[in-house]
């Protein structure tokens, strides 16, 4: 089966949600959105078997074949842990939605159809092995989460966290197209896999490490990295499910995808070394930091993704190492990176539903308004507890393991002897273990803020209550599997994470196999991850316990010195700039558009007849004056003089006449006797149109235009009629192509069976031509007519205007 | 013939783009009206004028002026002409809706942007 197709299915399935949604009122529309996922889930998991064994399987559609682009599904071990992710936590988000959003209240047809939109082009960006076509999907995904960070469209939150988000991935976006485009440029191929098997000449190339900082720019902005991750905690106006999916764990993971993708590419430059592991870490720490400041749950959750994913990014980063120094120790740091994606998506996706189910339950997700929800909603806090501990890093839950593998790979970095990191890798794990107090303090913060401690006095929104079963069954799955995945991290890592590790480091392992990483939650009290961990729990619970008494700390920076503040004062400045910039060209005026034209018009022709050497006059080919013609002209001059000069309507419309008649005679003198007809009886029926007209017509004026204005109309005037003379001249002068009329001399008689050429030319062979300058002319009398009868039609009520 | 002829199609375009460019509505119909004059002149004067009989099959005659352009501007004077009429028309009905013709009025405000 050509499974590329699968990549369509939620698009496919989209078109019907409209329908659905409509004709179908009693039954929530999520139920039918919800076969997609799983039915693609089911089909995914189909492939396991494939990748554990270092295969992979191929499909391929062609789109433009003369450019090199198709859509290709391409699936190894990194794209179906993706493809499951996205299919999985989709399946559960969209069971979670079906009891958060009301099917009475909210338009489901729109929330469906973005979110079905966004699911098919994650799966073209995580399975494309074209760049063209994965550069189309990473867009549609931008495009559907604007589209689902705007759902409520009518607060202006979520309309300003929808276009800051879209501002700032399709930046990204447009920069990595560049970097695939220099990358195609080098390769000669569009094709990933075959960029990787030829990327070992890249090296060294003017383009490469260009195309690397542009690729790591869309990769850095995706997934919220700093600068960039002011994007995210505006995303939050976003409905919970979208969150959830999108802003957690699946949209924003694409630039993990992504440096994942091209590691075996740039492996070998240490600028990319340096960047994936310095950004990622720094966003680590710094989104860490933040989270504590937060008041908004989500807004705690959403600074704990941007940290989250630094921490992901950084171990790629660390893990690119191995493509130097392939030993044991820098094995591990790869191996996390996967593994850590997988368990964030499990805990981070359960805490987002808790924090929806809070919002939905509560009305409120102030931090400073709860509290003591433990004993009223104990199954959402027994979730949300075993979420927030995994993400603190404590046993016996998945986060424990990824976060002393985690520490594991910085420590190891040390012993990395090139590219400097021997003086300074010793900086890594200081870092990641401050970041890691911060992570326990706000993981904390999150759970115990909300449940624990007493209830706040003031009354909240809505009376708080458990929430629907159904609403909690896909928290409770996803904190099962935290649980889960803790006992048997070797199966998930046999299954799913040794075939992505293979996928990134083709260069290194040719079987899963070869992997020789296994993961205990026990190293033995001599191993200096258990002592960090340790000191974590201490420092971090003493600061935690602490908390109220510096947390004021954060007040200190002010606000017009935030990134988000630079955000704002950019997009004004420009929207700004940009309006008073086109107000001094567009005037509204007609003549100033039409000076641009004929500017334009004449100033680029004469330049080109010049530098192309094509003004050329061949005086011997022109026919010879006759005395007609001079007497002619000189009337038709006159003709025009009186036009230009008549102060009344009726002189400027009789002299037009005049020039029309001197035009037809013009025709009599150059042997066309059929258009000195048509011309004359033309011009009569003008004349008698515009006498017609003429009544209604107001006294002909220059309504007091300025002598310089009108001396720049003459100024304009003038080139465009210099422009046609010699326009005239030099293309009467040089046929560079033979004419087409012999061949209509040649067969007029025989082919047409007529005379009089022209006539046989416009009825016969060109009589399409003919048929629509007819319906022209009709269309033209349509709008006469319409115009006229539109008049009749305002007459009735002539305060319409007023 | 041709560079006289070229001269003056330069001078109808001169006088036509002057008053397409005035501020005044019936001006800028009239200018229109000579510019399709000017483009007619232009496509036969490009062709070339020389021929000594019309461009109709006759015992004896080989010498045809060139029947392509003549069936070109046949056709762009019917246009012509219905452009003129819709302008026209156009120019007329905007004169008395809006109780003036001066361009500079009728170039809308800040509400209908």
């Amino acid at each position: 089966m050509e499974f590329v197709l699968l990549i369509f299915l939620p698009i496919l399935a989209a078109f019907f949600i409209p329908t659905l949604y409509k004709r179908i009122r009693g039954i929530h529309t999520g139920w039918f959105v919800l076969l997609v996922p799983v039915l693609l889930f089911a089909y995914y998991m189909s492939f396991i078997r494939t990748t554990m064994d270092g295969g992979h399987a191929v499909s391929e559609l062609q789109w433009i074949p003369s450019l090199g682009i198709s859509f290709v599904s391409y699936i190894d071990g990194l794209s179906l842990l993706f493809s499951l992710l996205i299919t999985g936590i989709g399946a559960l988000v969209v069971l979670y939605s079906i009891f958060y959003l009301d099917k009475n209240k909210e338009k489901l047809g729109n929330f469906y159809v973005y979110l079905l939109l966004f699911m098919s082009a994650m799966l073209g960006v995580v399975q494309s092995d074209n760049v063209i076509s994965l550069y189309l999907f990473w867009e549609l995904t931008s495009i559907s989460s604007f589209l689902l960070i705007g759902y409520w469209f009518t607060l202006d939150r979520s309309r300003f966290g929808a276009l800051k988000s879209m501002m700032i991935t399709v930046f990204g976006g447009l920069m990595m197209l560049g970097g695939f485009i220099l990358l195609g440029i080098m390769g000669g191929t569009f094709s990933i896999r075959e960029l990787i098997a030829g990327s070992s000449t890249f090296v060294g190339h003017e383009f490469f490490i260009l195309a690397l900082v542009l690729i790591l720019l869309g990769a850095f902005t995706k997934s919220a990295q700093f600068p960039f991750y002011i994007w995210l905690p505006d995303a939050m106006e976003a409905p919970t499910p979208v969150s959830a999916y999108l802003h957690s764990a699946t949209m924003v993971k694409a630039g993990l995808y992504l440096v994942a993708r091209f590691t075996p590419i740039f492996a070998a430059s240490e600028v990319w070394i340096w960047l994936v592991t310095g950004i990622g870490l720094l966003t680590l720490f710094w989104g860490s930091l933040f989270a504590v400041k937060q008041t908004d749950l989500k807004a705690i959750l959403a600074f704990s993704t941007v940290s989250q994913l630094g921490l992901i990014m950084s171990l790629l980063g660390a893990g690119a190492i191995t493509f130097h120094a392939n030993e044991a120790i820098f094995s591990f740091a790869m191996f996390a990176a996967i593994f850590h994606l997988i368990n964030h998506a499990t805990f981070k996706g359960s805490l987002f539903m808790i924090a929806g189910i809070v919002d939905h339950e509560t009305g409120t997700r102030d931090i400073r308004k709860l509290g003591g929800l433990m004993s009223i909603m104990p199954v959402s806090f027994t979730v949300a507890f075993i979420g927030s501990m995994s993400m603190a890093g404590l046993p016996p839950f998945n986060g424990f393991l990824s976060k002393e593998m985690f520490l594991q790979s910085m420590l190891a970095i040390r012993h990395f002897e090139l590219f400097n990191f021997a003086t300074w890798g010793v900086i890594f794990p200081v870092i990641a273990w401050v970041a890691s107090v911060f992570t326990f303090i706000y993981s904390f913060y999150f759970v115990f803020k909300t449940f624990a401690g007493k209830r706040n006095d003031a009354p909240l929104p809505l009376q708080p209550h458990e929430a629907p079963a159904g609403m909690l069954i896909s928290p409770v799955i996803l904190a099962t599997l935290v649980v889960v995945i803790f006992f048997i991290p070797n199966v998930v890592g046999k299954w799913l994470v040794k075939p992505a590790v293979m996928a990134i480091q083709p260069y290194q392992y040719g079987h899963p196999s070869e992997i020789a990483v296994h993961v205990s939650a026990w190293h033995g009290f001599a191993s200096p991850e258990l002592w960090m961990t340790v000191g974590i729990i201490i420092i971090g619970g003493l600061l935690y316990l602490s908390l109220s008494k510096w947390q004021k700390v954060y007040d200190v920076q002010p606000e017009y010195l935030s990134l988000n503040s630079f955000y704002d004062s950019t997009m004004n400045f420009s929207e700004k700039g940009m309006n008073r910039l086109s107000r001094i060209y567009m005037t509204g005026l007609i003549r100033t558009y039409l000076l641009y034209i004929f500017a334009f018009i004449s100033v680029t022709t004469i330049a080109v007849l010049f530098i192309q050497d094509a003004f050329v006059v061949d005086m011997d080919s022109f026919s010879k004056v006759s005395a007609y013609g001079v007497i002619n002209a000189i009337i038709l001059l006159l003709a025009v003089a009186f036009v230009l000069l008549s102060k009344t309507r009726l002189g400027a419309i009789i002299s037009l006449g005049a020039v029309g008649y001197s035009v037809a005679l013009f025709f009599v003198i150059f042997k066309a006797p059929d258009l000195a007809l048509t011309q004359l009886v033309i011009e009569t029926v003008s004349v008698a149109l515009f006498l017609l007209a003429f009544q209604h017509l107001p006294k002909l004026s220059d309504h007091g235009e300025k002598k310089s204005n009108k001396l720049v109309n003459a100024i304009i005037a003038l080139g465009i009629g210099v422009t046609v003379t010699l326009v005239a001249l030099s293309s009467h002068s040089q046929k560079l192509v033979a004419s087409i009329s012999q061949y209509y001399k040649d067969t007029v008689a025989t082919e047409a069976g007529g005379g009089n050429i022209v006539n046989v030319i416009l009825v016969d062979y060109r009589g399409f031509d003919t048929l629509f300058e007819i319906a022209v002319l009709a269309i033209a009398g349509i709008g006469v007519l319409g115009m006229i009868k539109l008049r009749l039609a305002r007459k009735e009520n002539p305060d319409e205007n007023k | 013939m041709e560079l006289l002829m070229a001269i003056l199609i330069g001078i109808l375009f001169t006088a036509a783009v002057y008053l397409i460019l005035s501020r005044s509505l019936i001006k800028i119909v009239i200018g229109t009206g000579l510019l399709s004059h000017g483009a007619h002149l232009l496509i036969l004067t490009m062709g070339g004028l020389g021929g000594a009989s019309p461009p109709v099959l006759a015992e004896g005659v080989t010498d045809f002026a060139d029947p392509l352009p003549q069936a070109l501007i046949l056709t762009a004077i019917v246009i012509s002409f219905g452009v003129t009429a819709f302008m026209l028309v156009m120019a007329y009905r905007a004169y008395a809706v809006h109780k003036t013709d001066d361009m500079n009025q009728m170039k809308g405000n800040d509400e209908h942007d």
